[in-house]
């Protein structure tokens, strides 16, 4: 039997995860669980947020800064990321940098079924992607966002962390 | 409308030292008026996305003016895109358009309302800072000085004559350029990011 999640994920801890990393941009289109957190992030002067109109853009304006020098992470929701097919294979795969996506697993239960067909078409996603994932659930599990950060520098890939905390006060 | 080579010559006079990427059929004359490939970008590779990487490279660049040639059929893949630039106010960015009304490179087909669209007045709705329509030579080159000497983001549309492509892919003129990722590695070189 599932034991049922006890912790949650506070957003600060991915705020201090990104700022370990040494993120200078994260491109999003905000959704109704990273709202706190999308509220934290535009108060750090070490972070610029940019803002996007469909998810397919936040690939593709990653690759300009990562061209520029910069360490750009996208974060938007499991949906979108969904729409986001053709820019992950020609402007992230294709193209051959690291890039980590932080991406909101709606759906996402631990109870291994959901009636969200956002979720239960989210991994078989990232597999015919041939995307490596890590899932984070708690702020016991902030540390593999930076595990996926130096999986995507090593490997010149992007690499998907899948936020896995809906339902449990991520959005405080 | 204005011929696709005449433009980008006229845009030559007025370049600098900019970063320049461009697109689609009619970008290819580029390659025969350009004076510093190190300094000509290739971000393509998704439908309707490199407006969206050049854009992000302005960002990330903001003391370097970045320059977009995109095509009607590109934008209209995206058009978001232009509220995404005008929300971050990339002040060194300059946002050409040559519209030629049609998907020149799949045999002529019209874009959606080709005779009617305005999309000079869709990017001033979007907040850029200033736009521009243009099918005059004459007024285009008289204009390019202030163009490329305002704070942007600045759109800049412009008709140009469809160059139709029937033949199939593999039977059409192969043009030597540099991919993706040589145009990539020459900028940074130039610009000395490792």
């Amino acid at each position: 039997m599932v034991e049922q999640q006890l912790q949650i994920l506070r957003p600060e801890t991915l705020v201090a995860e990104f700022k370990s990393i040494g993120v200078t941009h994260i491109i999003t289109i905000p959704d109704s669980e990273t709202n706190y957190l999308y509220e934290l992030m535009e108060k750090e002067d070490w972070l610029d947020v940019v803002p996007v109109s469909r998810e397919g853009e936040s690939m593709a304006v990653a690759l300009g800064l990562n061209v520029a020098g910069k360490v750009p992470v996208v974060l938007i929701q499991n949906t979108g990321m969904m729409e986001s097919g053709d820019s992950i294979r020609g402007m992230a795969l294709d193209a051959g940098f690291p890039l980590l996506m932080v991406v909101g697993y709606r759906g996402w239960t631990r109870k291994g079924h959901t009636p969200d067909s956002a979720a239960v078409y989210t991994e078989p996603f990232l597999n015919a992607f041939h995307l490596n994932y890590y899932l984070v659930e708690t702020d016991d599990d902030g540390a593999r966002i930076t595990d996926a950060y130096n999986e995507a520098v090593k490997t010149k890939r992007p690499v998907v962390v899948l936020i896995g905390d809906e339902y449990h006060g991520f959005n405080r | 409308m204005i011929e696709s080579k005449e433009v980008f010559e006229a845009f030559q006079e007025h370049r600098g030292n900019a970063i320049v990427s461009v697109q689609g059929t009619s970008g290819k004359h580029w390659a025969d008026v350009t004076t510093n490939q190190n300094r000509d970008i290739s971000l393509g590779g998704a439908m309707g996305q490199s407006t969206a990487a050049i854009f992000g490279l302005a960002l990330g660049l903001p003391n370097e003016k970045v320059v977009h040639f995109d095509t009607e059929g590109a934008l209209l893949m995206n058009l978001g895109v232009l509220a995404s630039i005008a929300g971050k106010k990339p002040a060194n960015f300059v946002h050409f358009l040559l519209d030629n009304g049609c998907y020149a490179t799949t045999g002529g087909q019209p874009v959606p309302n080709s005779e009617d669209i305005d999309y000079s007045v869709i990017a001033a709705g979007s907040g850029y800072a200033a736009t521009y329509n243009f099918d005059d030579l004459e007024e285009l080159s008289t204009s390019l000085d202030e163009i490329m000497n305002q704070d942007g983001p600045v759109f800049v549309a412009i008709k140009v004559p469809a160059e139709v492509e029937n033949l199939p892919i593999g039977m059409r003129e192969r043009r030597v350029s540099r991919n993706r990722g040589q145009t990539i590695s020459d900028l940074r070189s130039e610009l000395g990011i490792s």
